[in-house]
């Protein structure tokens, strides 16, 4: 590990200014940590923003909630609210990691966590991500954790949050602070970029921003979600493909439809096209295929991660049949419920 | 004086006859306490006055040599103390048993992830820092690191084949059916590490290992040392599943650089190094061909594997260690291809052989139930040898029968359906069995039992890698002397101690064990002495000693300390008999139709084993057994990049051991035995025979629940859906 500078900011101008002149942010350090140990990461400087004071709090407001970027991911999975109103941020958050992890890692943490590409993990490995221009291992090498959507000659990394698929289904938008003070507010599927030939690029975020809170908007009355996480094991894996769904049926049909996706994606993914087809229609399988076309229409598979193209389309056909009261939910096969 | 026992002859079981009560009795560990107060010290927790820090740097090409090492730019760090390669340096853990070095390359490089050089600073942090400083100048060569480009050394009695092929010809059903496994981690939680200090010319080594007898020849050997230069202490181990069996790398890398420097200097891998570094399981192609006539008599068998072993290194995995003795069936074939490729060497994973030979031949069992339209209990029991199928050795005691119809019972076998005949929303149900066979051994072991008043103490360099050894050794010591098992205290895991068979093999509570039971049965000859008394009047039990009218306090009778020490080898026995454990497994799973998920949801084992010494810490083995076969059916693969054979799933992240949520509640029975022939403690193994066709279980409950066979390992959803997808489903 490369000795570091630590500074713990007391407040957010002083974290803005830190980040501004170039310092590495750490909050509950759950990713950063792995990085540095292998020297993945070797930030100069790290600003603890971890006691900061503001960014710990889940609020109301007349849109829906606001959740501090300091909220750890228990604390929100296990919020009331949350529950009540958006069990798929739920379901989702408690799908990943541990719970020791989740105890600590924070809100836009999550949001900027590293892909773990195992390339991009070993120093000793080229990767456009890590050293742009030295190449990219993953294409016809070990794939299986890879991405089939939003890829790039240089670079096919998936994007590996959970929770991240779920705000992106709930529409929710980053609040983003400028070192100057000046804040904005960005969809999340405004905030990731797709890696192109910049793929140590990975977000929109300038130097010096800081993500002081996520706003997640209220979800249609009567509707129904669902986050359905397939993986290698029933709990600690990053997901072969995650589908997140919501979906307001109205007299036989979807009146509002919307999916998003993980691990298929170098960014938590939605298609547009997919919930336009869907909404308005009556559930039916060959309709949840079309859907799955549509959105698979633009992969690009590798030898070891294209079973992704038919995993997802089989898992979104069973998320919607769930969520629109095809099949009945997942009965105690499903663990997920234990550790909600 | 030294006790010296061969195993000629069957023992009388004097455990059954003393009254103390506390063998068998499910009694917590001793140094439990310490261990979840991390008051209990792994190798690397010792902090040494002046201790340095080391970190090995390991090879970023797999075959060539290392030209130069550059460490100018390390030298720039405050605190860094220098870099160590060169002759002593080990490529590779030693193999189990091995007693001698393994190979030290020089500035060869066999495969990637190959130990290099070590890189030595004031702190962990400098130390790694300074490893990825260095400039390495490789000159690179040709290497083999994909199988489909490996030579194959064939081993196959021609003759047999033959036979086998043969009766295939005329048989009324024949099986053949190839099934591919995984090459395993043992993935111990603790990971490899060493503190060396010097004393002069002494070299006291604490370090984490499990057969310390061997590992003292190996450290010796390895550093130019005679064997009473070197001790190790290994007190705790945090699991070694045979990762540990042999000497580290990181052993003699702390050991030159602590010579050097005059102070202790601490190596420890890191997690990614234990991934590359020590020994791994082979993956392994198996062809499996049954025969068997009309009511499912088999009658031949061939089980051949083909693995993989980098060039310089003996061991192969003994595939179908229990195929040549569990079944039934007179032709029997077991061929062998073994392929030479510049990966990191294989070695010893819990249960070599049976951990991925019965994973196949379990199922090819299964398969040929359903052939023969036989219950796949029946088709076992129908198969079960009178005598080893394939010398003719008489059995000793032999539970696989008892064990198939107590597991049915326990389980509600009569309630499985036929294939695809369950479903629950989109889970489709099944059930599964397997039986499991773990052969039993017993391997040179020494002890010494002191008596002092009423508290006895056992010392042997015995270790506990999380199994129970502290636990049963003391037990034992407490039946024997009629003691209290907290009146008797256990040392073990240093050289300076009698040398014990080890922690290997599952052999190490039946000679370890029976090394004790040796000295303690001594120790009453001693005390009957003292009583005036013939050994058999005499009675111990809670501390007192009692022989006709007299009753005496051992705690007055003994004034002076009395010691025994005992050593046990395998004699007549080993040759007359063949010994091993049995079991049957019994499982249910639901199978997500559309997304290829596996849930194993019902788990019950039964196992006979001989005499069950603890049953809370042989329980505990088990059900980790049964947890290893859930692994290798469903979740573990160490996956290799093809191109560069560097391991890509270095970490317990990626390489996916069963997670609590893929474990359900597992039911372990043990049936009441004793085998005489094993050992005078009348114990078998149990350290591996709950993995033994634990993951034939699973799978089998997949064929079952889906009317689809899978036979590529581990059963993951990409594999599952393509398998469904293939059926139309």
């Amino acid at each position: 590990m490369k000795p570091f500078e630590y500074i713990r900011a007391e407040g957010i101008d002083e974290a803005g200014t830190a980040a501004a002149g170039g310092a590495t942010l750490i909050a509950g350090g759950t990713n950063l940590l792995d990085l540095m140990k292998l020297q993945v990461a070797a930030p100069g400087t790290l600003v603890d923003i971890g006691h900061v004071p503001g960014l710990g709090d889940i609020e109301e407001t007349a849109e829906g909630l606001r959740i501090g970027a300091l909220v750890t991911n228990s604390a929100l999975a296990a919020d009331p609210r949350v529950r009540k109103g958006w069990p798929v941020l739920s379901r989702a958050i408690l799908s990943g990691a541990s719970g020791q992890i989740r105890n600590r890692a924070t809100t836009a943490g999550n949001l900027l966590q590293r892909t773990r590409c195992p390339y991009f993990q070993d120093p000793a490995s080229p990767c456009n991500k890590r050293e742009p221009g030295s190449g990219c291992p993953a294409k016809g090498g070990v794939s299986r954790m890879t991405a089939i959507l939003g890829t790039s000659e240089n670079c096919i990394a998936a994007h590996p949050s959970d929770m991240a698929v779920a705000m992106t289904l709930l529409e929710a938008e980053a609040e983003i602070r400028a070192a100057a003070g000046t804040v904005r507010h960005l969809p999340l599927g405004d905030l990731y970029r797709v890696p192109g030939d910049q793929p140590d690029e990975e977000t929109t975020l300038q130097p010096g921003e800081i993500i002081t809170a996520v706003h997640v908007p209220h979800v249609p009355a009567g509707s129904v979600q669902a986050y359905r996480k397939v993986r290698d094991r029933a709990s600690y894996a990053f997901a072969l493909v995650s589908v997140a769904g919501i979906v307001r049926m109205e007299e036989g049909r979807m009146a509002e439809a919307r999916l998003a996706f993980g691990g298929v994606g170098t960014k938590p993914w939605h298609d547009a096209e997919a919930d336009a087809l869907l909404t308005g229609r009556r559930p039916s399988e060959a309709l949840f295929g079309e859907a799955a076309q549509l959105v698979l229409a633009g992969a690009r598979t590798e030898e070891g991660n294209a079973f992704k193209v038919p995993l997802l389309s089989r898992t979104m056909k069973a998320v919607l049949r769930e969520l629109t009261g095809a099949a009945p939910a997942s009965p105690g096969t499903d663990r997920t419920e234990a550790y909600a | 004086m030294t006790v010296n026992f061969r195993m000629d002859a069957p023992q009388p079981r004097l455990l059954d006859q003393t009254g103390q009560g506390v063998i068998h009795k499910p009694l917590d560990r001793p140094e439990g306490p310490l261990k979840v107060s991390g008051r209990a010290t792994y190798a690397a927790e010792t902090h040494l006055p002046g201790m340095a820090h080391g970190v090995l740097v390991t090879a970023s090409i797999a075959r060539g040599h290392v030209e130069a090492i550059d460490d100018s730019a390390a030298h720039e760090l405050e605190g860094y103390l220098g870099c160590w390669n060169g002759e002593r340096f080990l490529r590779n853990p030693a193999q189990g048993m091995a007693g001698a070095a393994p190979v030290q390359p020089g500035d060869r490089v066999d495969f990637r992830g190959q130990p290099i050089a070590v890189v030595v600073a004031e702190t962990f942090e400098t130390a790694r820092d300074a490893a990825r400083r260095l400039r390495i100048l490789y000159s690179e060569e040709d290497a083999v690191t994909d199988p489909a480009e490996a030579e194959f050394e064939t081993k196959e009695d021609a003759d047999a084949a033959r036979a086998v092929a043969e009766a295939l010809e005329t048989a009324a059903h024949r099986i053949d059916a190839t099934y591919t496994t995984a090459s395993h981690a043992a993935a111990a939680m603790e990971p490899h590490a060493s503190i060396a200090e010097w004393n002069g010319d002494q070299l006291t080594l604490r370090s984490a290992l499990q057969m310390l007898r061997f590992n003292a020849l190996e450290l010796a050997d390895a550093m130019g040392l005679e064997r009473g230069q070197v001790r190790i202490l290994s007190p705790y181990v945090g699991g070694g599943f045979g990762s540990k069996l042999g000497l580290g790398p990181e052993a003699v890398a702390a050991s030159m650089a602590a010579r050097d420097l005059g102070r202790p200097v601490r190596v420890a891998m890191t997690r990614q190094q234990v991934f590359e570094t020590v020994l791994r399981r082979s993956e392994t192609v198996q062809r499996l061909r049954l025969a068997a006539d009309s009511g499912g008599r088999l009658t031949a068998l061939a089980h051949d594997n083909r693995q993989f072993q980098l060039l310089g290194e003996g061991f192969a995995e003994p595939v179908p260690q229990a195929s040549r003795f569990l079944y039934a069936g007179a032709a029997r074939s077991y061929r062998q291809d073994l392929g030479r490729m510049h990966r990191t060497p294989s070695g010893s994973v819990r249960a070599p052989g049976e951990a991925v030979g019965q994973l196949a031949m379990e199922a090819a069992m299964d398969e040929l139930a359903d052939a023969v339209g036989l219950d796949p209990v029946e088709l076992r029991l129908r198969n079960i040898p009178d005598a080893h199928p394939g010398t003719g050795t008489r059995f000793s005691a032999h539970g696989l029968e008892a064990c198939l119809i107590d597991g049915a019972a326990r389980f509600g076998w009569d309630r499985r359906a036929g294939p695809r005949a369950r479903q629950e929303g989109d889970w489709l149900i099944g059930m599964g069995m397997a039986g499991a066979a773990r052969p039993n051994m017993l391997v040179p072991s020494e002890a010494r039992v002191t008596l002092a008043g009423d508290r006895a103490t056992v010392e042997t360099d015995m270790t506990d890698i999380g199994t129970g050894s502290y636990a049963i050794l003391s037990q034992i010591a407490a039946e024997m002397l009629g003691l209290p098992a907290e009146n008797v205290t256990a040392r073990l895991g240093d050289t300076d101690l009698p040398g014990a068979s080890g922690s290997g093999g599952s052999f190490g509570a039946g000679s370890s064990g029976s090394s004790v039971f040796l000295a303690a049965k001594d120790l009453r000859g001693q005390i009957a002495a003292l009583m005036g008394a013939a050994e058999d009047g005499l009675t111990l039990k809670d501390g007192l000693a009692r022989a006709g009218n007299v009753e005496k306090r051992l705690a007055d009778l003994i004034a002076e300390p009395i010691a025994a020490t005992a050593k046990i080898e395998k004699g007549e026995m080993a040759k007359e008999t063949h010994q091993s454990g049995y079991g049957a497994h019994f499982c249910e799973v639901a199978v997500h139709a559309l997304t290829g998920e596996i849930r194993v949801r019902r788990f019950e084992g039964t196992f006979a084993a001989g005499r069950i010494l603890n049953e809370k810490t042989a329980r505990s083995q088990c059900i980790g057994g049964i947890v290893w076969g859930i692994g290798a059916a469903l979740t573990e693969e160490l996956v290799h990049d093809a191109r560069t054979g560097q391991p890509v799933t270095r970490d317990l992240a990626s390489y996916h051991v069963p997670a609590h949520a893929d474990v359900p509640q597992i039911g372990v029975t043990f049936l009441q035995e004793r085998d005489d022939a094993a050992n005078p403690i009348q114990a078998k193994g149990v350290g591996e025979l709950g993995i033994s066709g634990a993951g034939a279980a699973v799978l089998n409950a997949v064929a079952n629940a889906t009317g689809v066979r899978l036979r590529d390992y581990p059963a993951t959803p990409d594999r599952v859906i393509a398998a469904l997808a293939a059926a139309g489903l």
